[in-house]
């Protein structure tokens, strides 16, 4: 080991050795095991009334395993939307503030490196820190239900739950932009943390809960016209759009249910015609491409943030 | 003495309407150890942070070793070492391997690093502390830490900005004695800011008096001395004299 490493390397390998050692780690992680363990339990319980014979979804019975529920936990699909946020404000929201309270960050930044290596190797080292976790509960969940249910998964259903994981990467990287922006905004590690939270509950509850009332009083009516009520559908539809959390789900129910066709409100004229079966990969990826362009779109904006905020700030000491 | 090393001109810097540092012109040359004095809040942190380019001047320009500090930070940062007030270190990481950190984040190998660690922080006076959690050391270890950390880029300059506050008077005196030796030894420049006079006495061969962020006074304390003057005499001149008025 006496090669010379570049420093942005340095950096990062630091970053993320510090996230492994840490205890608020091991917490989420035991979190996310425990949740992975309980919606395994409750798929492969619901798995045979989930599976009904002569059904066309017979063929991708695999996925099941990622979306069936006994209704008394959710399953692993929506297990991951929920908890993701949770994971990726976890390890941004003292991602500068503390080095800042510390007083390591102007230590740092007196050494050769460009600024932005610092706040580029916080999000890569996270980043790398999620990727693998999400990686490893994924195949875990497949494992014990390939022992489980005995039935081997296609190359279109590993491919599709490869899929989710990379969406759920991308899900998680979209919380863990947001917070390590927090970390730069507040000096203060719990406000960051609060605020990231609490934007996560604002999506997660209080977002559906504020389009119920303006659907109440946008709603035209059960005697208005098609188009009207086509309309008001559709507004709705994107107003959803608008919360990550809803972005995410379309996206990994599209992938994972095969049977899923479209996620916005159709027509009789559109139904016409299709075949009641599933799509194929390519075609869901079609489906949900907006979805997935959506969410890393609003990674980036928040990564942009963050960079143009750290690049500003004039750093002293504490 | 020999060239200069830092070179401060018309150096002025503004938030909002409070101007932090005015006007600022002043040589420092290459083995020097040079007091930037002044009560708190004169500019002088303000004015160290410029020479890192870690913030932009308003106007006016800093030179460090003939490189333009605004312009190349990088460069500037690789010549010097820059030890803050009360500096930080990683607390669940041991004060060696903090120091291994700095290294390799100056593009040492992990080996060179480690062994130039090690023997900074026998220099430094802390052998025995090493594989000790930088978090349980005292104040006065890390400032000396601080030191090592500073050194084991092998810098030309060392800004040191108030590197004795926290510590105690024995431990001050060591301090100090530490920075002189090395100073004389390996032709270091060394900027030393402070408060204390009596530190910046003991320690400095020039020193530039600062108040509101306009340079009073640029004195060698050599020709000082020789005048049976002392810096305190000097220091009142310029402060309560100017309160008087």
């Amino acid at each position: 080991m006496s090669h010379i490493e570049h420093p942005f390397r340095v950096i990062v390998s630091k970053e993320i050795a510090d996230h492994i050692r840490n205890w608020r780690f091991i917490i989420l992680v035991t979190i996310l095991a425990l949740t992975c363990m309980g919606s395994l339990y409750t798929a492969l319980t619901s798995m045979s009334s989930a599976v009904k014979p002569g059904n066309a979804n017979d063929t991708f019975v695999f996925l099941k395993l990622f979306t069936a529920s006994d209704g008394t936990l959710p399953s692993f699909m929506v297990f991951i939307g929920f908890l993701g946020p949770l994971l990726g404000i976890g390890l941004g929201f003292d991602a500068i503030n503390s080095e800042q309270n510390k007083g390591t960050l102007s230590r740092v930044l007196s050494q050769p490196i460009y600024r932005d290596y610092l706040i580029n190797a916080k999000f890569v080292a996270a980043l790398v820190v999620i990727s693998t976790l999400l990686c490893m509960l994924g195949l875990l969940v497949m494992a014990c239900g390939l022992i489980a249910i005995g039935i081997p998964p296609t190359l279109d259903e590993f491919l599709r739950m490869l899929a989710f994981i990379v969406v759920s990467i991308f899900y998680v990287a979209f919380w863990l932009n947001l917070s390590i922006f927090f970390s730069i905004r507040f000096r203060q590690a719990a406000t960051s943390a609060l605020a990231g939270i609490a934007v996560w509950l604002f999506f997660s509850v209080f977002y559906t809960l504020i389009l119920n009332l303006v659907a109440k009083a946008i709603s035209p009516g059960a005697m208005a016209s098609m188009s009207q009520q086509f309309n008001y559908q559709k507004l709705m539809f994107n107003l959803m759009c608008f919360s990550p959390n809803e972005l995410f789900n379309q996206a990994t129910t599209t992938l994972l249910m095969p049977t899923v066709r479209s996620l916005g409100p159709l027509t009789m004229q559109q139904m016409q015609g299709a075949l009641p079966s599933t799509l194929s990969l390519g075609q869901s990826l079609l489906v949900v491409w907006p979805q997935l362009t959506g969410l890393i779109a609003v990674t980036l904006v928040c990564f942009g943030l963050s960079y143009v905020t750290f690049m500003r700030r004039e750093v002293r000491a504490r | 003495m020999g060239e200069p090393v830092i070179v401060l001109s018309g150096l002025t810097k503004q938030y909002g309407t409070f101007t932090a540092v005015n006007n600022l012109t002043l040589t420092i040359r290459k083995g020097e150890i040079f007091g930037l004095l002044g009560p708190n809040g004169a500019g002088k942190s303000t004015t160290i942070l410029m020479m890192l380019g870690l913030t932009d001047p308003t106007a006016g320009s800093v030179t460090v070793c003939g490189i333009d500090a605004t312009r190349s930070p990088i460069k500037v940062k690789k010549k010097v070492g820059y030890l803050p007030e009360d500096v930080g270190f990683y607390d669940d990481l041991t004060g060696l391997e903090n120091l291994v950190y700095t290294g390799r984040l100056n593009g040492l190998s992990r080996d060179e690093a480690r062994r130039k660690a090690l023997s900074l922080i026998e220099r430094v006076g802390l052998a025995g502390h090493e594989n000790k959690k930088a978090g349980k050391y005292s104040r006065g270890m890390r400032q000396r830490l601080g030191l090592a950390d500073v050194l084991i880029k092998a810098p030309e300059v060392i800004i040191l900005d108030e590197p004795t506050s926290g510590i105690d008077p024995a431990g001050v005196r060591g301090f100090i004695d530490l920075i002189r030796t090395l100073s004389r030894e390996e032709g270091l420049t060394v900027l030393f800011s402070s408060h204390h006079l009596s530190q910046v006495q003991q320690v400095c061969d020039r020193i530039a008096l600062f108040s509101a962020g306009t340079l009073l006074a640029d004195l060698e304390l050599a020709t000082l001395v020789a005048e049976g003057k002392q810096l305190e005499d000097i220091y009142n001149y310029y402060f309560e004299g100017r309160t008087a008025q």
